[in-house]
C-alpha cells in the first residue's frame, strides 16, 4: 500500500480527477493549501505597503492505493496536472509507504479497506 | 431621514470599512466597538452630551450648561438658533449621529490592541471632554470659535480633525501592534472594506446635505460637492498608486473616496462644485503622502489610518474652506481667500492649530487616566490570539462545523 500526496495547480483539479477516474481511482481527499516552490508569487500592495507574497494557492490530493494502482495513479495525476509548457509551478507528487488502513464503518483493515 | 443615513455610516458603514481591514482574528472586536459606541454615545448624548454641546452657553463660549440635560427644553418646537424649520428634537437626534461617528472613527488607530473596557471608558470620556466642548466651540450658540467666524459646514474640524488628531495621539501612546513591520498585515476581507466605503459614501449625503437642515438649494449644493469631491479623490488615489506602484488598487480607490468625503465635509455648503474637484484631487495627494510616505518614516502604527485619512483630510478640508468659500453659494457663510477675503483663511488656519492642540492634550490626559484605571492595552498573549476570542469570546469564522 502506498500513500500518494500530490500538490497541483488549482485550475487543474478537474482534469486530474477525470484522469484518475479513467484508471478507476475514485477515492481521494482534496484540500486547499498554500505553497511555495520555484514559481514566483505576486506582490500585493495595501495602502502603499508592499507584501511580497511567496505563497500561492495550490490544491493537495491525498490518495491511498494498493500496489497495482501506484503507477497508474502517478501517471494519471501527471497527465492531468501538466500544463505542457515545461514551466515551473505544475506541482509535485510524493509517494509514501502506508502501514495500515482501516474502514471505520466495517472495521476492515489493510488492502481491502482501501478501495 | 438624514439622521438615519448618518447612523448608517457608523453601523454598518464604518464598521465594515474597518472590519475588513483588520486580520480575521479581530473583525468582531471592530464590529462590536462600532456597535456599542452607537449604544453608549446615544445615551450619553440624550442624558447630558447634547446639553454640553448645544445647550445655553455658560458664559465664556467654552461649554454649554446642563440646562438641557435629559432633553429638558428639547421638544417639538423648532429652536431658532440652530434650525428654525425643523423640530428641535430632529436637530438633536441628527447631531447625536455625529457624536456617535466621531469617537468611532478613532477606532481605526487603536484597532487590534485596545482592551474593551478601556475602550468604553475612553470613548465616553472623549465624547464628554473633547467632542462636546468642540461642538460647542464651533457650532453652539455663543461658542467662541463660532463667534470668531469659523466655518465648518458638516464637521470637518469638529468630527474629522478632532478624531484624526486624537487617533494619532492614541496610536503613539499605545505603541505598535505586535509584529508590526516584521510580518505582513493583510486586510482580511477587502470586499467588506469596499462595501463599508460605499455605505459611507451613501450615508455621507445625510451627513453633508443633511447639515443644510432642510431640503433646499443649500442641501443640493452640499449634495453635489460631496459627490464630486469623493469621485475626484477616489480616481486620483487610484491614479497616484498606478503611477507610484504600478497598479491601481480597490483599497486605494475606496480610501481616496473616503478622504474626499472627509475633505469636502467642512466645505460642502460653502464652495461650488468645480472647486470641489480641486479639493478632492488634492486631498488624495496629501493623504497618500501621509499614509504611504510619512507614516512609515515616522514609524507610528495608526492601524487603519484614522489620522492619515480623517486627520489630514479634515485639516485640508478646513483650510480649503478658507480658500474656496464664497457667499454666492451660501449667503450665511463668508468669502474665502480666493474670493478676496484673506481673513477667513487665517481663521481656518487658527482652527487647525487650536483644535488639534486641544484634542491631542485631552486625549493624552484621558489616556493616562484610563491607563491607570484599567490599562489601555491588552496583554501581549491576548493580542496574538486576537481580540475576538479574548475580548468578545466569539469568533467570526468557524473552520469546523
Amino acid at each position: 500500500m502506498k500513500y500518494i500526496v500530490a500538490i497541483i495547480q488549482p485550475h487543474k483539479l478537474e482534469e486530474v480527477k477525470q484522469a484518475l477516474e479513467a484508471v478507476e481511482v475514485n477515492l481521494m481527499t482534496v484540500s486547499n493549501v498554500l505553497g511555495q516552490g520555484r514559481q514566483k508569487g505576486y506582490t500585493e500592495i495595501y495602502r502603499g505597503a508592499k507584501e511580497v507574497g511567496g505563497l500561492l494557492r495550490k490544491v493537495r490530493l491525498d490518495i491511498a492505493v494498493n500496489e497495482e494502482f501506484v503507477e497508474p495513479t502517478i501517471t494519471a495525476i501527471a497527465k492531468g496536472a501538466r500544463t505542457g509548457k515545461g514551466e515551473v509551478g505544475d506541482g509535485k507528487i510524493f509517494v509514501l509507504d502506508l502501514a495500515d488502513c482501516v474502514r471505520i464503518s466495517s472495521g476492515e483493515r489493510g488492502g481491502i479497506a482501501i478501495g | 431621514m438624514s439622521s438615519v443615513l448618518v447612523l448608517g455610516m457608523t453601523i454598518p458603514g464604518l464598521a465594515f470599512f474597518y472590519g475588513g481591514l483588520v486580520r480575521r482574528k479581530n473583525v468582531l472586536s471592530i464590529l462590536m466597538q462600532c456597535f456599542i459606541i452607537a449604544c453608549v454615545i446615544s445615551l450619553q448624548w440624550v442624558l447630558f452630551g447634547y446639553s454640553l454641546a448645544f445647550g445655553p452657553d455658560t458664559g465664556l463660549g467654552i461649554i454649554g450648561s446642563l440646562e438641557w440635560a435629559g432633553l429638558n427644553f428639547v421638544g417639538g418646537q423648532p429652536n431658532a438658533d440652530y434650525a428654525a424649520t425643523i423640530p428641535h428634537q430632529v436637530f438633536m437626534i441628527f447631531q447625536a449621529m455625529f457624536a456617535i461617528i466621531t469617537p468611532a472613527l478613532i477606532i481605526g488607530a487603536f484597532a487590534e490592541r485596545m482592551k474593551f473596557s478601556a475602550f468604553l471608558i475612553f470613548s465616553v470620556l472623549w465624547a464628554t471632554f473633547v467632542y462636546d466642548p468642540l461642538a460647542h466651540w464651533v457650532w453652539g450658540t455663543g461658542g467662541w470659535l463660532r463667534n470668531l467666524g469659523a466655518l465648518d459646514f458638516a464637521g470637518g474640524i469638529v468630527v474629522h480633525v478632532s478624531s484624526g488628531v486624537s487617533a494619532l495621539t492614541l496610536a503613539m501612546l499605545l505603541g505598535k501592534r505586535c509584529g508590526y513591520e516584521q510580518q505582513p498585515f493583510r486586510p482580511h476581507n477587502l470586499p467588506f472594506t469596499v462595501l463599508g466605503a460605499a455605505l459611507l459614501w451613501f450615508g455621507w449625503f445625510g451627513f453633508n446635505a443633511g447639515s443644510a437642515l432642510g431640503a433646499n438649494e443649500l442641501a443640493a449644493n452640499a449634495f453635489i460637492t460631496t459627490h464630486i469631491a469623493a469621485a475626484a479623490a477616489g480616481l486620483t488615489w487610484a491614479l497616484i498608486e498606478w503611477q507610484h506602484h504600478g497598479a491601481p488598487t480597490i483599497l486605494g480607490a475606496a480610501t481616496g473616496a473616503v478622504a474626499g468625503l472627509v475633505a469636502i465635509t467642512p466645505a460642502c455648503g460653502f464652495v461650488n462644485p468645480m472647486n470641489a474637484i480641486f479639493i478632492g484631487i488634492l486631498v488624495s495627494l496629501f493623504c497618500y503622502i501621509a499614509v504611504v510616505v510619512i507614516k512609515s518614516r515616522l514609524g507610528y502604527d495608526d492601524s487603519l489610518d484614522a489620522f492619515g485619512v480623517h486627520g489630514v483630510g479634515g485639516i485640508w478640508g478646513t483650510l480649503a474652506t478658507g480658500l474656496f468659500a464664497e457667499k454666492a453659494v451660501n449667503s450665511a457663510g463668508a468669502d474665502g481667500l480666493f474670493f478676496g477675503n484673506p481673513k477667513q483663511f487665517l481663521v481656518q488656519c487658527f482652527l487647525v492649530i487650536v483644535v488639534p492642540l486641544f484634542a491631542a492634550a485631552m486625549t493624552w490626559i484621558i489616556f493616562k487616566v484610563v491607563d491607570a484605571l484599567v490599562g489601555m492595552r491588552v496583554e501581549k498573549r491576548d493580542e496574538i490570539v486576537g481580540l475576538d476570542l479574548t475580548q468578545q469570546s466569539e469568533s467570526a469564522y468557524t473552520v469546523v462545523e
